[in-house]
């Protein structure tokens, strides 16, 4: 058993070609990679947009805010 | 590989492809450093991470779409041919040429040194955006330029087959247009729509300078963005071919290098040139911006630019004034558009990448007028209006077009530019607060140890 087909080096190289594991889930495996990519840009428009909510509603007084701006 | 020779000449491409992948990560660390020491204080951690982010994002996206773009569309809009769906199987991302394969050394490396263009492409949008984009919009552009309009240019342009080439004449052998021009463009794009810092206008409309956080940090950034430049360089040509490795339409048995259109070109070509072309830009630089440092280092940037359409064939003194002339029209370019349109680039990056960039290919129009763009029979010869039509599908057509639709898009459901609010309180409030209130239990938690 091997997740590549390959059990021994004791091959002629001119003869392999793909040496990754489960060759023939390409499609699905890159399906999945598509979804998370669009995961990531999802997940982290939705965790800005509560960190930029936190930060409006922080600092009423506008001291840190003034701290932050002075210390250039 | 046939035989001992072929796999020498493979092995060694492969390697040569490796090194200068590796050199151009430097100016992916140079663009981060030169952001963060640009940005103030109260935005460092994500200015930081606006650009580092870039990393993932445009490498996951190359791999999925961005490096068949390359091999599918050098004939453009159907001008020279349809989509190569053939040509382009081995480069989909679920073709077994597309990972671990023991019959296909170059493949990978290929795949790096274009996608590290493709990370010079975003980064540098990236950095004249600062302090105030919003990261997630940001990172949804830099896929734009990353993956999909600098790799069409690329195989329009910058491809030995490309309509661009074919049609137009169009040389642009280290990419004045096909990364600089394009990624200038789509930074004014995407500037237009998003606004000038706050602060950076006076009420009466001119402009305040916001200097540097850490003027010295911001120059290490650019000396480490002209040393992964040479990467840059050498990842633009194939380092050893043979007259057949070119259908046999260059005569002889000599071996050579060549550019990107496989024409013949050397190393030691292009090492006279970048470094002359570097020299006029920094010379001019200096005595335009009167010694300013931050000025001065991206004046070096913009000559090598400026001269980097023709820098494959031109002499080295051509290159050191066609540098110095890059240089200068930068410099003013940047002080007549911030004055005139109010755009507010806080690198300079539309400057030294974009105008720069566009003049270079113009430059490079007049200066090869006439020479073979190809060593293929049948190409349009080098010359004016091509590159010049070249520089505007660069820096107008793939560059700023796009940019300012999809950040017009963003813009409107409101996720391009973050509230006024939160603009003075810097992007890193919420952490700097938690850092300090973190630091304060600690100092009062170990004081209370100390007897």
């Amino acid at each position: 058993m091997s997740t590549n087909g390959l059990t021994s080096w004791a091959v002629d190289l001119a003869e392999i070609g793909a040496i990754y594991p489960f060759q023939g889930t390409e499609v699905p495996l890159y399906i999945a990679g598509l979804a998370f990519w669009i995961w990531f840009h999802w997940a982290q428009l939705r965790n800005e947009k509560v960190e930029l909510q936190h930060e409006m509603d922080a600092d009423a007084s506008g001291e840190a805010t003034r701290a932050a701006i002075n210390a250039y | 590989m046939g035989n001992n020779l072929d796999a020498l000449t493979t092995l060694f491409t492969e390697f040569y492809y490796w090194v200068t992948v590796v050199f151009m990560f430097l100016i992916h660390v140079g663009f981060c450093l030169y952001e963060v020491a640009a940005s103030r204080r109260r935005n460092h951690l994500h200015t930081l991470m606006k650009n580092t982010m870039c990393i993932p994002l445009v490498t996951i996206t190359f791999f999925f779409f961005g490096w068949w773009i390359y091999f599918a569309f050098p004939n453009g809009p159907f001008i020279t041919g349809g989509i190569e769906f053939e040509a382009a199987s081995g480069a989909r991302a679920f073709d077994p040429a597309m990972g671990t394969n023991l019959q296909d050394h170059i493949n990978g490396v290929f795949w790096a040194a274009f996608l590290l263009f493709s990370w010079t492409a975003a980064s540098i949008v990236s950095g004249s955006v600062i302090e105030r984009i919003r990261s997630g919009a940001f990172w949804i552009l830099a896929v734009v330029i990353g993956s999909c309009t600098w790799i069409i240019d690329a195989a329009w342009g910058w491809h030995y087959g490309g309509w661009m080439v074919k049609v137009l004449g169009y040389h642009d052998a280290y990419a004045s247009g096909v990364i600089h021009a394009i990624a200038g463009g789509f930074a004014l794009g995407v500037l237009v729509v998003l606004g000038p810092r706050i602060g950076k206008f006076r009420p009466d409309g001119t402009a305040r300078d916001i200097p540097p956080h850490n003027p010295w940090l911001a120059t290490l950034g650019l000396f480490l963005i002209y040393t992964g430049f040479w990467g840059f360089y050498a990842a633009c040509n194939i380092p050893i071919i043979s007259p057949e490795g070119i259908d046999g339409v260059i005569t002889g048995e000599t071996w050579t290098a060549t550019n990107i259109y496989l024409a013949p070109t050397t190393l030691s070509a292009i090492t006279f040139n970048f470094l002359m072309s570097l020299s006029g830009g920094l010379l001019m630089g200096y005595v335009v911006s009167k010694g300013d440092a931050f000025w001065t280092y991206s004046a070096g940037l913009a000559g090598i630019i400026a001269a980097s359409a023709g820098n494959d064939l031109y002499h080295p003194i051509q290159a050191m004034f066609i540098g110095a002339i890059g240089a200068f029209a930068a410099y003013k370019l940047h002080y007549f558009v911030e004055r005139t349109f109010k755009i507010d680039d806080a690198v300079g990056a539309v400057a030294v990448h974009g105008y720069a960039g566009f003049l270079g290919v113009v430059i490079a129009g007049f200066m090869l007028w006439g020479q073979p763009s190809s060593p293929y029979a049948g190409y349009a010869v080098i010359n004016p209006v091509g590159n010049f039509l070249g520089a505007v599908i660069m820096f107008g057509v793939l560059g700023f077009l796009p940019a300012w639709i999809i950040s017009t898009v963003l813009n409107s459901f409101g996720i391009l530019r973050i509230p006024r609010k939160v603009e003075l309180e810097g992007l890193d409030f919420e952490a700097n607060q938690a850092y300090l209130a973190a630091v304060e239990e600690v100092r009062q938690a170990e004081g209370l140890m100390v007897r």
